[in-house]
């Protein structure tokens, strides 16, 4: 029989603090050590920079930085505009709305590996659907995911088609909670939509696209799975991101000592955003 | 001119509805015909079976089917256990460090346990664990986010119940299972709609945690099968594709509107 508050609360934290503290808290430490100390999948006794000063002579480092900011730069705002757009639709009289939501939401709900199968067929270069259509117009085709200035913006199409529908969904719940008040008497003023769009809609689903944005932001430097089909990181490293960097480092490479230094890096980019959000969280929700 | 905006904005959400769903017809489209129609359209193409039953003799399918729904089913299982507990004791009883330890489960909704596989990975084969249903399932069990939402769900049950169930005698994991879990339903419908859907997709971790068909889940078993060094044609490939993702897309298309329910209820708690 347990007595007091104390120790039941304890004992029902259990299992959920040691698998967070097993799966989480210790591996962001040992990441940390293995960063220092590490070289190779060895583990030495003195602490040492050297793999932070290999990470600012890699040029390829720099590059997937470059990257996964663009990446990131390119498909959240995109898809967060489609996603609001998308929302819209699904959420007026139109007819037949069921099936636009179905169409938008469908990729959410796939892998993306399997979707990665789909898109390479339309990207390939002899046989793709965009090259054939392209063909139809007299226009040459393009070797869309083997040329390092398409091969990037081909993955981001990519990813816009897989997220945009996913983000429709919380700008779908923020738009049903709106009160229609504010669209009738906005309408006896004869209001035009794009009118009420900007004074109406839009500042009152800000604290959604804050949300949203965030979760777009770490979204994009986790997703990675597409690379492993379409191509992987290449060419000459035009597409690697940086959590597939840190995968090739540790598991094609076997070098864990520049992983783990590549990780900090992203857990770095992580916390930040992390902070961000906690800003705006603090803001929006109220705990009772 | 009203009415002219509102034909076009109509026009742009069917073509853009169109553009979204395309991918997955053309597949369809592909699996059901020979190879040869793949990249030439033809409506009267005649429909063939052939590309399926090729695919199923080339991956073994039934096994990855298998895997991917004894990991999916072991992780959701686990976190409903593991999250219920935390949950409640996060939303009702009070103790010191209460608040420290929430920010340390929340803090884990930015860092997913792929961030760290290096680290996850070594710590499963220290334990011998690596290539088994537990080394995929065990990182993701500690939910931050399932016990975020059973938090707030507990929440807005009425203390009286709980102290009834008291007074009839239920220790405190009668409780928990007789007066909160039965009232959290509609939070458990949806963090498990959730659950299912990202394990049954996730690829990156069990790529990493698992080596052979003894574990392999789908989407793994599909990067293999897929890769066009392999040399199986396309055809075959969306079939491959297909079976994969049958058994989640028809349940999708089936529980259509609770599935969007469940992921707008669990995005705005």
């Amino acid at each position: 029989m347990i007595k007091s508050h104390k120790t039941q609360a304890w004992l029902l934290l259990t299992p959920a603090l040691i698998l967070l503290f097993t799966f989480t808290y210790l591996p962001i430490a040992t990441t940390f050590v293995r960063s220092l100390f590490g070289y190779g999948v060895q583990m030495g006794s003195q602490a040492s920079s050297e793999n932070y000063v290999r990470l600012i002579e890699d040029e390829v480092f720099w590059q997937v930085l470059k990257n996964s900011l663009w990446y990131a730069l390119v498909t959240v705002p995109v898809s967060i505009v489609l996603a609001l757009s998308m929302a819209m639709w699904v959420n007026s009289k139109l007819a037949g709305k069921s099936v636009l939501r179905l169409s938008f939401f469908t990729p959410t709900i796939l892998p993306m590996i399997s979707v990665a199968n789909i898109w390479l067929l339309f990207y390939s270069p002899e046989i793709g659907l965009f090259n054939n259509v392209l063909e139809q117009f007299g226009l040459s085709g393009i070797n869309w995911l083997g040329n390092p200035d398409t091969a990037l913006p081909s993955l981001m199409a990519m990813t816009i088609w897989k997220e945009a529908g996913f983000f429709m969904i919380f700008y779908l719940a923020a738009l049903q909670t709106l009160s229609p008040d504010l669209y009738n008497a906005a309408k006896t003023e004869n209001a035009s939509p794009l009118y009420m769009f900007r004074r109406i809609t839009f500042p009152l689903l800000m604290p959604t696209t804050l949300f949203v944005f965030v979760n777009a932001l770490l979204n994009s430097f986790k997703l990675v799975d597409h690379l492993f089909i379409l191509t992987k990181g290449g060419p000459n490293n035009a597409t690697n991101l940086l959590l597939y960097y840190i995968y090739e480092n540790a598991f094609s490479f076997f070098d864990t000592a520049y992983a783990s230094s590549l990780t900090v890096i992203l857990l770095g980019l992580l916390i930040l955003m992390a902070l961000i959000q906690f800003g705006i969280i603090e803001r929006r929700v109220h705990y009772h | 001119m009203k009415t002219l905006f509102t034909g076009l904005s109509n026009t742009l959400a069917w073509l853009l509805a169109l553009a979204w769903i395309f991918p997955l017809l053309y597949a369809f489209w592909a699996a059901f015909h020979s190879a040869e129609y793949t990249t030439h359209f033809s409506l009267f193409a005649p429909i063939e079976l052939s590309n399926f039953y090729t695919a199923w003799q080339q991956a073994p399918f039934l096994h990855y089917m298998v895997n991917t729904f004894a990991i999916t089913t072991l992780t959701l299982i686990s976190q409903l256990i593991v999250c219920t507990l935390a949950a409640y004791a996060l939303a009702r009883i009070p103790f010191r460090g209460r608040a420290v330890v929430f920010s340390f489960v929340i803090m884990q909704l930015m860092v997913a346990p792929e961030i760290l596989i290096v680290e996850n990975y070594q710590t499963l084969a220290y334990f011998g664990m690596i290539d088994s249903y537990a080394a995929v399932a065990l990182p993701y069990i500690a939910s931050a986010f399932g016990i975020f939402l059973l938090r707030q769900s507990f929440k807005t049950v009425p203390l009286d119940l709980e102290n009834a169930a008291k007074l009839e005698g239920c220790n405190l994991l009668q409780i928990i299972w007789k007066v909160y879990v039965p009232l959290a339903k509609p939070t458990y419908l949806a963090y498990a709609l959730v659950s299912i859907s990202t394990h049954w997709n996730n690829f990156l971790w069990p790529l990493v945690a698992t080596n052979t068909e003894n574990s392999r889940p789908l989407t793994v078993g599909l990067s293999i099968f897929g890769a066009p060094e392999s040399g199986v044609n396309w055809a075959i490939i969306c079939a491959g594709t297909l079976i994969s993702i049958a058994p989640l897309l028809v349940m999708f298309i089936v529980f259509q509107k609770q599935f969007i329910q469940s992921f707008m209820h669990a995005g705005i708690k």
